[in-house]
């Protein structure tokens, strides 16, 4: 299990705005009536996108009350699930997956980068408060490694130099493209393809 | 070689596009309601005779988990959820199968409604494929526009919603119970098995679950036909299977080939070679990180599919091809892969919460050189307290790994680790009441 805890610093209020609340109850009719609680882990990710990234204790409150159920089922969720950050990660989160098939391809080299240019320790803002990282586990895109995830976007086949200009763009306030850095398409074998030709070729 | 006019996913690398034309033009959606008007005993016979055993790791037989579901609908409504919350380090197919050939998924779920009665289908997603999740919504939008989904769909008067929920970062709802927990709104910790979900399941009603690589299947099987799927491959292990083949080799990728290919051709002809040449190859992880690992000698010969593969005490899992080379320290990588299951224990059993993080840091040790000569045995024996000791399979999942790096490279670990233990036994303790049974040869 993880440890994670809330921010010592809460706003006292929260609530959402029009296109959050248009949101969550289109979320909240997906699911059968007496059966709201399905939609929590969604309105937390909604609370999340509303409030920068992170979900302060007064969004789990009124969430819960939203819901109807109580406030400490919804604690319980969000603290739960590691995708749900429950302190300020900066407006580009930057998550770095570590595990075996990504570490045996380099991972390490990627997590310098970040030491080197966002900040020294994990899940600390940079000096100018716009992003930070963290080592992850797992992400799902094992032939791409070692890949990294800026919010929502996936950045793969990576190396510490591709990985640096990545970093320098993101603390640019650009958003750089998604995808393989080293040009292949998807998950094919690079230069080395032997299937579906036709279709390639098409 | 696989023939490509077998491959099922000709979409694979998303060479065509995966919107619901082209999707037409690949063959789905064709006749859709022909497959439906055979009945409910059809499909689920036809699924019986391809053999198709579930691609989410267990392999279980998916024609025989539909016929679990109730004959008759009663009081409370059957559902259809599909796992697609894909964590298990190594495995990266479904992402595919859902950015990419999103209507074969679609389309199965259609069929196996039918077959299993739903009217709803909830598709669960891990959260991290928030951008792939999208393209799905797209494709599922798409569907509800064309009328292949919502009453009547595709003219097969079944009426079938399909839904999207999105998981949070949880390796363990990954496992169905825990995934069903989730989409309640609750923590994803396993439940206690059975009642088996096809009698007790989503809101206490049967509920049908199934990984999206087998879902998407479904289809071309229909239309081909249970004898063509199952004359590929082998007996009991048919069909193809999207195989993910990563860490050191030339060229990772995935590729859709036959079962029972062996695993020297996928690493050389499909992914390039191993780096720096087969002969520095060390290990290969089989099936995904829970899988024990498989030593280079074994490697030459061995073929990919479930019962070849545990007969070798190790496992097919989700096909998730780790290559491991003699660059790498095999004791590491190891310690890496308990440290993810120690990150991702839910927390509900004991043996599991604690067995987990003891197991990681015996190995982060003796990686380092720091652990004594007496720990290497006590590291099998913790494994063994965990394994079987656990209310879902995430013990065995996390303690196999382990226990195949000391089936096969204990040797490695003993040459390392040579502390003196801690504790000394000693033999004569003078104020010792049962000095009688330390005198015994095996005290």
């Amino acid at each position: 299990m993880s440890l994670r805890r809330p921010a010592k610093n809460q706003p006292e209020n929260f609530e959402f705005d029009s296109s959050s609340l248009e949101a969550a109850n289109k979320i909240v009719s997906k699911y059968p009536e007496g059966k709201q609680q399905s939609a929590v882990m969604a309105l937390l990710y909604i609370a999340q996108r509303q409030n920068a990234n992170w979900i302060p204790l007064a969004a789990m409150k009124y969430i819960a009350k939203f819901l109807d159920m109580p406030y400490i089922k919804v604690y319980e969720v969000a603290t739960f699930y590691t995708m749900y950050n429950l302190s300020p990660v900066g407006k580009y989160f930057i998550q770095v997956c570590t595990t075996t098939p990504c570490m045996i391809r380099g991972a390490s080299k990627l997590v310098e980068a970040c030491k080197e240019k966002i900040s020294e320790n994990e899940c600390e803002l940079s000096n100018d408060k716009s992003c930070s990282w963290m080592e992850v586990e797992c992400l799902g895109a094992c032939v791409n490694a070692p890949m990294m995830q800026i919010n929502d976007d996936y950045y793969e086949d990576l190396d510490k130099e591709k990985t640096l200009k990545i970093l320098d763009k993101i603390l640019n306030g650009e958003t750089p493209k998604p995808g393989s850095y080293r040009g292949r398409i998807n998950n094919e074998p690079e230069n080395n393809r032997k299937t579906l030709m036709d279709y390639k070729n098409a | 070689m696989l023939k490509d006019q077998d491959r099922i996913f000709k979409n694979l690398y998303n060479d065509m596009g995966s919107d619901v034309v082209s999707s037409q033009k690949r063959g789905d959606w064709v006749n859709t309601k022909e497959i439906t008007d055979k009945g409910r005993d059809w499909i689920i016979n036809e699924i019986k005779d391809s053999q198709l055993r579930g691609r989410g790791g267990a392999g279980f037989p998916t024609g025989l988990k539909w016929s679990f579901a109730p004959k008759e609908v009663g009081s409370r409504p059957h559902y259809l959820v599909i796992n697609g919350d894909e964590s298990e380090p190594g495995t990266c197919k479904d992402r595919d199968i859902l950015r990419f050939e999103p209507h074969k998924l679609i389309e199965g779920c259609l069929i196996a409604s039918y077959a299993v009665q739903a009217h709803v289908c909830y598709i669960y997603i891990r959260g991290e494929y928030f951008v792939d999740g999208q393209k799905l919504q797209a494709a599922i939008d798409e569907a509800y526009e064309k009328k292949l989904l919502g009453k009547n769909a595709a003219g097969t008067g079944w009426d079938l919603d399909i839904y999207i929920h999105y998981g949070a970062g949880a390796y363990i709802c990954g496992e169905e119970t825990a995934l069903l927990e989730s989409i309640e709104g609750k923590k994803g910790q396993p439940r206690l098995k059975p009642p088996f979900p096809a009698l007790i399941g989503l809101y206490g009603c049967p509920t049908i679950i199934n990984n999206v690589e087998t879902i998407a299947v479904v289809p071309t099987i229909l239309r081909r036909g249970g004898k063509w799927f199952a004359s590929l491959g082998r007996e009991k292990n048919t069909g193809t299977k999207i195989f993910c083949i990563s860490g050191n080799v030339n060229t990772p990728c995935n590729v859709e080939e036959e079962m029972n290919i062996p695993l020297k051709e996928l690493i050389e002809v499909h992914a390039g070679g191993v780096i720096g040449g087969w002969d520095n190859l060390q290990a290969v992880i089989p099936g995904g990180s829970s899988m024990p690992l498989i030593p280079k000698e074994k490697c030459e010969t061995l073929t990919m599919d479930f019962d070849s593969l545990m007969a070798e005490k190790s496992g097919l899992g989700t096909a998730g091809i780790v290559v491991i080379n003699k660059d790498q320290d095999i004791i590491k990588c190891m310690a890496r892969i308990a440290r993810f299951y120690k990150h991702e224990s839910c927390g509900q059993c004991t043996p599991c919460r604690e067995g987990s993080g003891w197991m990681w840091r015996m190995l982060e040790r003796m990686a380092k050189g720091d652990a004594t000569k007496d720990e290497v045995d006590m590291l099998g024996d913790v494994t063994n307290q965990i394994a079987g000791h656990t209310i879902c399979a995430f013990g065995e999942g996390s303690s196999w790994p382990v226990q195949g790096l000391l089936r096969h490279f204990k040797k490695e670990i003993e040459k390392r680790n040579n502390l003196d233990p801690i504790v000394q036994k000693k033999n004569n303790i003078p104020y010792l009441v049962d000095q009688h049974l330390l005198d015994k040869k095996n005290a």
